[in-house]
């Protein structure tokens, strides 16, 4: 990517190909129907955080250690379960998020540690031991904690709604995880940019032998990525479990998001994993509003159009 | 260039003599062209099939008399079924190198359009054509989605190829859920029974079996012939090492989205077994807990062989009948993932591999070290 801001002719089709219809569609349902439009919007922006937050940590290890850890859902709902545990037990909700996050960190850390670490190299039986493992922890998980639904207990001054100018109530929580997962967002990119370890993961992202070669603790920097990761997807949990709620069929709903969301936006790419958040969101609410048969759909023809045109995904490394 | 061409090539320049490079070397007289023998084809079946294979052979077709109608059917016809789909995988896994979770799916497509195309309980979507019409339509458009799904899924490599038909296979369980014109939504069709036919009814428990065991029969015999065949070894050399093949022209492609197409076709013959058994056909019939089912039951049996994917089902089968006497019924999936995961943990080539190695331990000769002597 050059760094002027000059835009060839085919990505200007390109842009005026799916950017066309979007304005049309606005330009049509804002003065329908505008709190409709906006709520809408506002709700997408929502989803999109929980599954920016929850597929960063994902693209993240995949990235780096070449691992398609399909038990990312299950650290997701075992992170919100803990949390929602400590939460009752210590009445502070911040406390149930710094729970969820250390949770399934150390969860990720043994995984990496006591299995993937003997793995190197053989990536399809790493993913098929993480699908046994989501299994085997899903099951677990149904075991210990029931069949029932949790609902956590966020305190006051995030609970309630605000008013808002075009909508007149909206839930004050789900405006908090926007600006979360944006803080979220901006304080992983600084963790990859600006710090020497984010540094190495980038390095490792790109090529993993030379990170070796140049005398980096490789086995260091996968098990670090992999806690982060996983804290990622526990601390997503918390949140999530707090704006929707936590049951026992959450881990697949969110690892099929993430993986979706992963796939559009690119592999490795935290700035890929928030667009394809962005997309897949948007599309989910405005499909679930305005075509509510067909919503799966829409989510379906993104990510088919985005392999077609990139099958990389949208930020992916070329090859 | 062709498989097939090479070897004619290869076989003319036998009998060329070469050109002497300088006086001292003798001249190479012209080599007889050796005749091959002519051999019939029931001498080459006769001389690979071994006892092994005529015992289970025997066992397989007797086994519907000497077992309960129960264990006949639910257990013999429904490991048959699901190990058809799982051959498709092996094949398509084993012997193509690109594990596709979409088989399921697959199978789920042929089975709602036998229900579409013939008779169900659901009148307004069924259109009521004769059983033999509404299969032969179910297996053309189930093999159809199998090409499109490998025409989406060949773009990318390796490790995404696991990630797209994951998600192919839940977006199209989330569109048979939400979609009542078509696919009837949350209930499915029911009463999608197996036919009539020369006074047999299908239903029964022995014919069903037969016509399971039929199927399983070809696909495995399909299976068999076609990775000897030239595009089965070109599709392996393609799992090897696709840019070598692409470099000695193949069109590495096409090869994968063939052995989709196949594999497709070996999923919707086995998604037709699928409905006639259940005699139903629902979203939960093509959920993510299906799909990943038939990656166990794939991996359990092993994936180097085809007969793999038959033995995987009929342990699968046997711990999902059983799982209630052995444990407590409610963690059967705790049980299922435990064997999957130590399979995969420590005999990644699945039941075959833990046999293959038990074989070469058992058989191995030890040598005697000699006795050192002290000086």
């Amino acid at each position: 990517m050059n760094g002027t801001w000059r835009l060839t002719p085919k990505q200007i089709a390109l842009w005026l190909l799916f950017g066309g219809p979007v304005v049309v569609f606005a330009a049509w349902a804002i003065p329908d129907n505008a709190p409709l439009f906006f709520k809408t919007l506002l709700n997408g922006l929502t989803l999109a955080s929980l599954y920016f937050l929850v597929a960063s940590g994902f693209t993240l290890v995949f990235g780096l250690m070449r691992n398609v850890n399909l038990a990312h859902g299950s650290l997701y709902l075992f992170g919100a379960y803990v949390g929602w545990f400590v939460g009752e037990h210590t009445g502070s909700w911040v406390l149930a998020v710094a729970a969820g996050f250390l949770s399934a960190a150390v969860v990720g850390l043994l995984m990496q540690l006591l299995v993937f670490r003997f793995m190197e190299g053989q990536d399809l039986r790493q993913t098929l031991v993480t699908i046994g493992l989501s299994i085997v922890f899903a099951d677990l998980m149904l075991w210990t904690f029931g069949g029932e639904i949790y609902t956590f207990d966020p305190p006051a001054w995030i609970y309630g709604s605000t008013s808002l100018p075009v909508i007149e109530k909206f839930p004050t929580f789900r405006l908090f995880v926007l600006l979360a997962a944006m803080a979220i967002g901006v304080a992983l990119w600084c963790f990859l940019a600006k710090t020497r370890v984010g540094m190495m993961i980038r390095a490792g992202v790109d090529d993993r032998g030379m990170l070796s070669a140049s005398g980096v603790n490789v086995q260091l920097v996968f098990a670090t990525t992999f806690a982060i990761g996983a804290g990622l997807a526990g601390l997503a949990g918390v949140v999530g479990g707090t704006a929707l709620s936590i049951s026992p069929g959450e881990d697949t709903r969110y690892l099929l998001a993430s993986l979706v969301v992963v796939i559009v936006g690119g592999m490795g790419s935290v700035v890929g994993a928030a667009i394809g958040a962005l997309l897949i969101g948007l599309a989910e609410q405005f499909g679930l509003a305005y075509a509510p048969t067909y919503s799966v759909v829409f989510t379906f023809v993104i990510m088919v159009v985005a392999l077609a045109f990139k099958p990389r995904g949208l930020m992916g490394k070329a090859a | 260039m062709s498989a097939a061409r090479w070897r004619r090539a290869m076989s003319a320049s036998v009998g060329v003599s070469m050109p002497a490079r300088s006086a001292d070397v003798p001249r190479l007289v012209p080599l007889p062209v050796l005749a091959t023998p002519k051999t019939f084809w029931f001498e080459r079946i006769g001389a690979r099939v071994k006892p092994r294979h005529l015992v289970v052979l025997a066992a397989a077709l007797l086994y519907p008399f000497v077992a309960s109608p129960f264990f006949a059917y639910q257990i013999g016809a429904q490991a048959l079924a699901l190990g058809l789909i799982a051959l498709s995988l092996t094949f398509l896994g084993g012997y193509g190198g690109m594990v596709s979770l979409a088989q399921m799916t697959i199978a789920g497509f042929a089975g709602y359009l036998v229900a579409i195309f013939g008779t169900s309980s659901v009148a307004g979507v069924s259109l009521g054509w004769p059983w033999w019409l509404a299969a032969a339509f179910a297996l053309l458009g189930a093999t159809v989605l199998a090409t499109a799904i490998g025409w989406l899924s060949v773009r990318t490599e390796g490790i995404y190829t696991i990630m797209i038909t994951l998600a192919v296979g839940v977006a199209f369980f989330y569109l048979a859920q939400q979609n009542y014109t078509v696919f009837n939504g949350f209930g499915g069709f029911s009463k999608v029974a197996a036919p009539e036919l020369f006074g047999i009814d299908f239903k029964q428990p022995v014919p069903f079996y037969f016509v399971a065991l039929t199927a399983a029969l070809a696909g495995y015999f399909l299976v068999k012939h076609l990775v000897r065949a030239p595009f089965g070894i070109a599709l392996q050399g393609i799992r090897d090492n696709p840019r070598r093949m692409a470099s000695l022209g193949y069109h590495v492609t096409a090869h994968r989205v063939a052995a989709y197409a196949v594999a497709g076709f070996l999923a919707a013959v086995g998604g037709l077994l699928m409905v006639w058994y259940n005699g139903r056909i629902s979203p939960g019939t093509v959920n993510l807990a299906q799909m990943i089912a038939i990656l166990i039951i794939a991996v359990l049996g092993g994936m180097r062989h085809p007969i793999g994917a038959f033995i995987g089902a009929v342990v699968y089968v046997l711990l999902q009948n059983f799982a209630i006497d052995l444990f407590v019924r409610e963690r059967f999936n705790l049980v299922i993932g435990g064997v999957f995961l130590s399979i995969v943990l420590f005999s990644p080539d699945g039941l075959l591999g833990l046999w293959a190695k038990l074989r070469s331990s058992l058989s191995q000769t030890r040598i005697s070290q000699p006795k050192r002597r002290r000086p």
